[in-house]
């Protein structure tokens, strides 16, 4: 198993996924011509050919990516991929993880998503009229068969070695973990599940076609594409979290950047597209925001991939590359934002309606997320821009972002609640004022008790707990409101509970969840308590309320590491709560020491505690340093996603998403 | 896209054993000295570090500029005087905040100046509503009969209030 197979099957395999890949690529190549050719002739069998290839495409692709992660698990270092990003120690689950761990591998998982999302819209896609449904075909065909002709052209991860090395390059511990094995193929299915948005509004500025079916059209997959980023975004934010020791959940790193703009070009999406199913208006700006998504989803791996930022995480840099995807994202984005141009004059402009009503309360969450993704853009690539102009350096951290991005999410939650209370076209703010009394008072409490009672006092964070307990409190107060809960008898709430729509309960979660990671964010940032100190065993430090025992260190020597492993009694209040094992560890194969974080959950609240290095005590005793942190309501960060995603799926299974128009009637009761 | 950080890990696996700052054998007597110092780390970059801020940094040269800042904070120089002595030594690079100066003028204007023209495309938007009747204007129901006939009229998200519960 463990040694490269130089013949039989295993050869046969990795040939076969290089041809498969090959032949995805001209499926793909096919798809197009062939949905073309249906479109302009209005032939059905064209068209049912190319989605034919859709489908086909896909099936070639995924057994090509099998190959790939057969060459992984049997470790074939023959292949080039394989012998630079495994190691026959690995354990066989990071063997599969590793497959998309490369450069190479990474594009190919890229293109599985791509086409299977293509695959999805040409089998799933019957709904939509015929001719829209070609052209988007044709669209998502042409996205697949540019992504395809690179991976085969530029990094073709079936690249065969002449001289097969025994052993592989890299068994890098700190990748070996279950959450990074998961995040990347979350992450991909969330930006490129953007690409049937992109595809949808380039089908529909060629049809000439933007109305409310088609905003119908394109919210499932942006739904869908939205919770996938999400839990991906979340998973990566988590992984950082409780890997890299330090208790730092974002960064503004440009890497994260590059993944969150999507992020919020597909939440702005949401939320305009609404507008025009609803009420037809504003088309041109959600085919624009249709197409910026994908768009941003592809700068984000041009980003990543291509070196010219530094970050954190930057992974597979490749200047020669980077070039190449630099002129995929140009000529896909430019031909597209061209074609928008163009035909965007020709649309009208919709339905009127008043300064306080629904639409503009969508509209100012539109306007408020679009210019937090201009900021977080520039916030990502102005040192870039002025390095070019006038050659010097110059750093935008952290600090800028809390200066800018923060104030205008702030303003946005503040004006969240409000939406959903507002009637269309023409909406009354005192109603809505009334109804959202309570959370307008108990956020104002929770902002002055946090001010009162909790050490040290701080301003922006107690105004930000306020906020999120508005947010928390408005969602249901809204939920309450659709189900005259307490108006009414509790037997019609139950009734009007069981006959809302999903996607009103998915906006309500959604909201909520935000609520919650705002109070999470707020709360572990202003009052996390950190401590550390070098600690002889019996000895203990104090993290607030804590006190942490260092009961012994002992030497545990792992597999293919050295370890030390702390025993570490967490008290409070004289009481064990619970015991912990930070450890570090030592791999002489590749000289890395990594730190093993040991997190104890406490209802919500994370102490958090790693070991540091030994040092020479008093009288040459050992001692450790051992660093605690206090995290409170640190669950909650992570949680708030959770339960944003979790809305957005069930926004997807509304029945208003699945029924096509001709089935609709059958659900009337 | 941070996953794959191949990289990352060779890059910080000496960093990620340790949170820097707190180290006792670095810390400042004073606890309020200390608890400025450790604001400014923050805001100061670690520059031989990918994209790290000193506070979080264990390479050597963040431990040097951990061990400056403390210096000229307990030489008694206010937070402005250390950002100032940091940038002559080191130039713009080593501050994560951005100077607001007239070459990053457009950094710290844009998000302001987004939403300002997204408020006055809006405003433009809504203002002739005023007078508006409620009644449907020809264009209106021209596209509401165009949609109940696309809609088969049984659409039940055209009707005029889409979210109340189906009765």
């Amino acid at each position: 198993m463990a040694r490269p197979q130089r013949a039989g099957t295993g050869v046969m395999i990795v040939e076969f996924g290089a041809f498969a890949l090959i032949l995805a690529l001209v499926l793909s190549l096919a798809q197009t011509g062939l949905s073309v050719a249906g479109r302009v002739r209005h032939s059905v069998l064209l068209a049912g050919a190319g989605e034919g290839a859709a489908l086909a495409s896909f099936g070639v692709l995924a057994l090509s990516f099998a190959a790939l992660v057969y060459a992984f698990v049997v470790s074939d270092f023959s292949v080039a991929n394989v012998a630079a990003n495994s190691h026959s120690e690995k354990p066989v689950l990071y063997r599969v993880a590793a497959a998309w761990g490369s450069h190479e591998g990474s594009m190919l998982l890229w293109n599985i998503a791509l086409t299977g999302f293509g695959a999805v819209l040409a089998g799933r896609g019957r709904d939509l009229p015929r001719d829209l449904k070609a052209t988007a075909v044709a669209v998502q065909g042409l996205i697949g068969s540019v992504f395809l002709a690179y991976t085969v052209l530029a990094s073709n991860p079936f690249v065969r070695l002449a001289d097969a090395p025994v052993e592989g390059r890299s068994l890098n511990p700190l990748l070996q973990d279950p959450a990074l094995a998961v995040h990347p193929p979350f992450l991909y299915a969330g930006y490129v599940g953007l690409s049937v948005v992109f595809s949808l509004g380039v089908a529909a500025l060629v049809e000439g076609r933007i109305d409310a079916a088609w905003a119908r059209w394109v919210r499932p997959w942006t739904l869908a594409a939205w919770s996938f980023l999400t839990v991906g975004i979340t998973l990566g934010s988590y992984w950082a979290y409780y890997e890299l020791g330090w208790g730092g959940w974002w960064f503004w790193d440009p890497v994260e950047n590059a993944s969150f703009m999507p992020w919020l070009v597909a939440t702005a999406l949401l939320h305009s597209a609404v507008v025009t199913e609803k009420r037809g208006a504003l088309p041109g700006w959600t085919v624009f925001l249709a197409l910026a998504a994908f768009s941003f989803s592809m700068l984000g791996a041009f980003l990543v991939r291509s070196g010219v930022l530094t970050s954190v995480h930057a992974f597979a840099v490749d200047p020669t590359r980077g070039v190449l995807l630099l002129a995929i994202l140009l000529a896909t984005a430019g031909s597209a934002f061209a074609l928008f141009a163009w035909r965007a004059p020709s649309l009208a402009a919709g339905g009127v309606f008043a300064p306080i009503s629904r639409e503009s309360a969508l509209v100012a969450n539109n306007i408020l997320l679009s210019a937090a993704t201009l900021t977080v853009l520039l916030g990502t690539l102005f040192p870039l821009i002025r390095e070019a102009v006038s050659g010097e350096a110059i750093s935008v951290g952290t600090p800028y972002f809390n200066l800018t991005f923060t104030p205008l999410m702030a303003i946005l939650c503040l004006l969240v609640p409000f939406g959903p209370l507002l009637a269309w076209k023409r909406g009354d703010l005192s109603p809505a004022f009334r109804a959202l009394i309570v959370a307008m008072v108990l956020g104002v409490l929770a902002g002055l008790a946090a001010l009162w009672l909790l050490t040290p006092r701080k301003a922006f964070a107690s105004l930000g707990l306020a906020l999120a307990v508005w947010l928390i409190v408005g969602a249901l107060v809204e939920a309450a409101q659709r189900v005259r809960l307490f108006k009414a008898p509790l037997a019609e709430s139950l009734r009007r509970m069981r006959g809302l729509p999903r996607g009103a309960w998915g906006a309500t979660l959604a909201h909520a969840g935000l609520g919650v990671f705002v109070l999470g964010a707020c709360f572990e940032t202003a009052w996390k308590v950190e401590a550390a100190q070098t600690l002889a065993p019996g000895q203990s430090l104090r993290v607030g309320a804590w006190e942490l025992v260092l009961e012994e260190v002992r030497k545990v020597d792992g597999p293919n590491y050295e370890a030390e492993t702390a025993r570490i009694s967490a008290r409070r209040d004289g009481r064990e709560v619970c015991r912990l094992t930070p450890a570090q560890h030592f791999y002489p194969a590749g000289g890395e020491t990594t730190s093993e974080v040991a997190i104890c959950s406490v209802d919500v609240s994370h102490l958090y505690v790693v070991l540091g290095e030994r040092r020479e005590g008093a009288g040459g005793a050992p001692v450790w340093l051992v660093r605690g942190f206090w995290n409170p309501l640190a669950v909650l960060i992570f949680a708030g996603p959770g339960i944003m995603a979790l809305g957005g799926l069930i926004s997807l299974t509304d029945r208003r998403l699945r029924m096509a128009p001709g089935r609709r009637r059958e659900v009337r009761t | 896209m941070r996953r794959a950080g191949l990289a990352l890990a060779a890059a910080l696996a000496s960093a990620f054993c340790l949170a820097a700052a707190s180290d006792p054998a670095e810390r400042l007597p004073d606890p309020a000295q200390e608890a400025r110092a450790r604001v400014l780390f923050k805001e100061v970059r670690c520059m031989v570090c990918q994209n790290e801020s000193i506070e979080d940094s264990q390479a050597e040269l963040a431990v040097d500029l951990r061990r400056l800042v403390r210096e000229r904070v307990a030489a008694g120089d206010d937070d402005l005087a250390v950002r100032r002595w940091l940038v002559e030594r080191y130039g713009e690079f080593v501050m994560l905040r951005p100077a607001f100066s007239l070459a990053n003028l457009v950094l710290w204007l844009a998000p302001v100046a987004a939403v300002l023209v997204g408020g006055l495309a809006l405003a433009a938007r809504v203002r002739s509503v005023g007078e508006a009747p409620d009644l449907l204007t020809p264009e209106e129901s021209a596209r509401l009969a165009q949609l109940v006939r696309a809609g088969d009229g049984h659409d039940p998200a055209f009707k005029s209030s889409p979210d109340d519960p189906k009765a």
